[in-house]
């Protein structure tokens, strides 16, 4: 088995504003099973960074443990990154950002390190709407330990040791909108026509960002009665409309026909160009998404796409009224004033 | 686009860059991969079934292999392809007992006029045979032009020797020192066919060149001059030299000048450097000589006092092309460039002559009073008589005359049995997999990043005081591995079985160089608009599998495959697999 990858690339890559190739954001070669969706969804990081003209040592990739958790290994190797305990990505990435709240944090988890043991953590990530990205590897099934149903598996779904699932799923996109995210996707790993756009809406946002990507597990659950397999994704998928991120910094040269397009304007000046399917959901109201989410589940569809955006939330640092300067680069003279400022405190609530 | 048709053996031969550019389409990453494994016998075997003489090849070729090289399109260089077939050649044991046995005789007889590698390549198909042949030549020995043409500081003779001598002695009858005067006279023998390999024998002169005649002492077309000194007739030449001419004869002729007492010697071309016909590598040699090249100079005469020649006058020029690109040399009006030289060697092209062939034998010729030779079977209008190498189509190369030689002795053969020359065989053709467990290939699949190795050469001085040291050492077995490395392995083919596929993006996100795609289908020139890697170079073709379950298709670039395997080592059902593909072109038998 080839464990390194060939540094020869297309002599003709393009290269981003920053003379960068996708060659740049790569990581090392997967160790995951062949054809595991996650090396899909890597992959889909990778070319959302480049096409975004990122700089790698911008951004901080944090995961917690599991398949999914590995494969921060495997995309952007000239970045920050942190393999955290089983479930605490959520507090991890909660300090880098209290730290440093200018990088870009992108988190990777999977079902069980979300749903499982890190719910707890997950919801009140949700709450406090830490700016991150928040991608869930999600394929129904614990990978890593051979194959139990995960708490995103369907009731009835079977994997490859077939019996079928007797409990609830989970919905991790129904709980972040519940919990005040102000924008939740979801796809699937073989479709990174959407899934690409849907990362670089998620990194421009201000605010958390869930995108639960559904993403088949090809050894334990890829199997014709899994809700969770290639098949059955493909043939069951329904979009909410085709989605297009244009960045704050790029001239907007096509216009969209306006009576089927919305576009909606991010925090920072980036443009988010929705054509909605005709009759489809307002991603802007939450009760609409919600209901939404439950027809398709009713229809045993996947409802796939941004599924719900709210432009005007505060993250964490706007709540808590945090400084504009990272905290980390306070220093001591920033961070003890003296007696002098203390004494105007103590006056100013006298 | 409509499925690819991987059962065409020319669309996984064409993959092979090498193999295809090759005029006798030797299987290059084979050997290769056999020098690599220090196999050198079995590598040379591939060789001489396939080109003949891989020794003289491997010093010599002009390597069309070598451009085509798809490692010159991923990196910088291309392999070493001709220097790694003399790796073979230099290290191989005793290889006579694998050459193939001579049969009892059939009763046919043919006769070969020229022992050059054209005749040569006829004699080693039909010979084993059964066939009794008569081997015609001027020369006291085989070889041809290879002999008389090429110095012995670039191809020695005990080589040569070697390679003609596995032929001959399958019990080819030579004639040497014996020049064909007539064709007819040879068909009133009892041969069933004849062979024509005679070459391109004319040096071109400038016979109309003022002062031509007075100066001759010391003025000689390059290929007489050259032969002369093959055969140690011409021992000593003056001290400047002027060259004219931008070939590889010129640039022998400048070299060898430079060992016979030559210390001003330069090559004088009409024509801007970059557009100089010799091959790079033989350029840099003639420069690494400290011979000189005085571009866009026209000869304009021959300065000559005293009956004795002093010097040529050139007229300086300037190239301009139009929008067609067709070249024009404008004079400049400077003054007219006066060099002095002892001795001047025209080396300026060669054409063919056949004078010894009568006009009313059933033999048509055609345009250049060239013979009217099928391009196919290399037969005549006079149907016993066949051409190939030079003497079919005009000047080319040692390869190529193989490759004519190969198919001359199927048609003589098929002529012989009276079946139809017109039906060629069909070439011979595997794919094998390469599957060997669990994600382990029998090919080395991990890519080298190494730059092109250089080949040693001996000490120039000492080059330089013996005509007949070779100036090339060649690689050792070390730096013949390093090199052997280099190579992609292109004949191990990425092979897709769509109804395997199950659409994961594996293949996609690991492809190093960006050659898989699944989207929807397209004409050609619109498909290759919107693939994940730009797609410009359009000799290479794009493989395109049947509709998919998505109704998508699955489209692979093959321009910069690297046929390292990732994608069919992430391939979850094994819609890919890496697959060795064999071609080898049939030969007479």
């Amino acid at each position: 088995m080839s464990y390194l990858k060939s540094t020869f690339r297309h002599p003709e890559s393009p290269k981003n504003d920053l003379g960068y190739t996708q060659a740049n954001y790569e990581g090392a070669l997967s160790t995951l099973c062949a054809g595991c969706g996650h090396d899909s969804i890597s992959n889909s990081i990778i070319k959302a960074c480049f096409e975004l003209s990122l700089e790698p040592h911008r951004i901080a990739k944090m995961s917690g443990i599991g398949c999914s958790s590995k494969t921060p290994a495997y995309f952007l190797s000239n970045s920050h990154g942190f393999n955290s305990v089983h479930g605490r990505m959520p507090s991890v990435t909660t300090g880098a950002n209290m730290a440093n709240r200018d990088l870009t944090y992108i988190g990777v988890s999977g079902d069980g390190d979300t749903a499982s043991i890190g719910m707890g953590q997950f919801m009140h990530l949700v709450r406090r709407n830490l700016n991150m990205v928040y991608i869930v590897m999600n394929n129904g099934v614990y990978g890593l330990t051979k194959g139990q149903d995960s708490a995103t598996a369907d009731v009835g779904s079977a994997s490859k040791k077939g019996v079928p699932n007797m409990y609830e799923p989970m919905d991790l996109c129904e709980l972040a909108i519940s919990l005040g995210s102000g924008y939740v996707a979801r796809s699937f790993s073989g479709d990174k026509e959407q899934l690409v756009p849907l990362i670089k809406g998620a990194i421009k946002h201000n605010g958390f960002a869930l995108i639960d990507v559904v993403s088949p597990c090809v050894t334990f659950n890829n199997t014709p009665n899994s809700t969770k397999s290639y098949e059955w994704v493909r043939d069951h998928k329904e979009a909410t409309g085709t989605f297009d991120l244009v960045p704050h910094e790029q001239e907007i040269t096509v216009q969209a026909p306006k009576d089927k397009t919305e576009s909606i304007t991010l925090h920072d000046g980036s443009v988010i160009n929705l054509q909605r399917q005709p009759g489809s959901l307002d991603v802007r109201c939450r009760e609409s998404v919600l209901q939404a989410l439950e027809e398709a589940k009713q229809n045993k569809q996947v409802l796939t796409g941004l599924l719900h955006l709210n432009t005007d939330s505060s993250n964490t640092h706007e709540i808590i009224n945090t400084c504009d300067a990272p905290l980390n680069t306070l220093g001591e003279k920033e961070l003890c004033p003296g007696s002098a400022v203390l004494e105007a405190i103590n006056e100013s609530l006298r | 686009m409509k499925p690819t048709n991987i059962k065409d053996p020319e669309y996984f031969h064409k993959v092979v860059d090498c193999q295809y550019a090759c005029p006798a389409h030797t299987p290059v990453p084979e050997y290769i991969r056999l020098i690599a494994a220090g196999r050198y016998d079995d590598a040379y075997m591939i060789n001489w079934e396939s080109n003949v003489f891989p020794g003289v090849l491997g010093r010599v070729c002009d390597r069309p292999c070598e451009p085509a090289c798809r490692r010159g399109r991923v990196e910088e260089e291309p392999v070493a392809i001709c220097r790694l077939k003399r790796v073979a050649a230099d290290n191989k044991d005793d290889i006579k007992a694998r050459l193939p046995e001579v049969k009892p005789k059939n009763g046919k007889k043919v006769a070969l006029v020229g022992a050059g590698p054209a005749s040569l390549t006829v004699a080693r198909g039909l010979a084993p045979l059964g066939y009794e042949i008569d081997l015609y030549d001027e020369q006291e020995v085989g070889g041809g032009f290879m002999r008389s043409q090429i110095p012995s500081f670039r191809l020695p003779a005990e080589v040569l020797d070697e390679e003609v001598g596995y032929i001959i002695d399958m019990g080819v009858t030579t004639h040497f020192k014996h020049y064909v005067d007539s064709l007819k006279g040879l068909l009133e023998k009892d041969y069933d066919a004849i062979f024509v390999g005679s070459g391109a024998p004319n040096g071109r002169d400038l016979p109309k060149l003022p002062g031509r005649q007075e100066g001759d002492e010391n003025i000689s077309v390059g290929i007489n001059w050259l032969e002369s000194v093959a055969f140690g007739h011409t021992k000593s030449v003056g001290k400047k030299v002027l060259v004219l001419g931008g070939g590889n004869t010129a640039m022998d002729c400048c070299r060898t000048a430079r060992r016979l007492g030559g210390e001003d010697v330069r090559i004088v071309v009409r024509s801007p450097q970059k557009e100089m016909k010799a091959s790079p590598w033989e350029i840099e040699d003639a420069l690494a000589e400290d011979i000189p090249i005085f571009e866009n100079h026209v000869p304009h005469s021959f300065v000559v006092e005293n009956g004795k020649l002093v010097g040529m006058k050139f007229e300086k020029v300037r190239a301009e092309y139009d929008e067609n690109g067709k070249r024009s040399l404008i004079p400049t009006g400077e003054d007219l460039v006066h060099m002095e030289c002892d001795d001047v060697l025209i080396a300026i092209g060669q054409d063919n002559a056949f004078p010894w062939i009568e006009r009313d034998i059933g033999l048509e010729f055609g345009k250049w009073d060239m013979p009217v030779v099928d391009e196919k079977t290399f037969q005549s209008t006079n149907e016993k008589v066949f051409f190939g190498g030079d003497a079919a189509f005009g000047p080319s190369n040692i390869i190529t005359a193989v490759a004519h030689g190969h198919q001359a002795a199927i048609s003589i053969h098929k002529f012989c049995l009276g079946e139809n020359v017109a039906e060629r065989p069909e070439p011979g053709v595997n794919l094998l997999s390469q599957k060997m467990g669990f994600h382990e290939w029998t090919y080395d699949n991990h890519i080298d990043h190494d730059k092109r190795h250089l080949v040693p050469h001996v000490d120039k001085e000492l080059a330089l005081a013996n005509l007949k040291l070779e100036v090339e050492k060649g690689f050792d077995q070390e730096l013949g591995y390093e090199e052997a490395m280099r190579c992609l392995n292109c004949d191990v083919q990425t092979v897709f079985t769509d109804n395997l596929c199950i659409e994961c993006d594996a293949c996609t996100d690991v492809c190093p160089t960006q050659c898989i795609n699944f989207t929807d289908n397209g004409e050609e020139d619109e498909l290759r608009t919107r693939l994940n890697a730009p797609s410009n170079n359009k000799e290479q073709d794009l493989y395109v599998s049947g509709e998919l379950k998505t109704a998508r298709v699955m489209v692979k670039d093959e321009n910069v495959c690297l046929h390292c395997g990732l994608c069919a080592e992430r391939c979850p059902t094994s819609a890919w697999d890496m697959q060795k593909f064999s071609y080898s072109v049939t030969k007479a038998g």
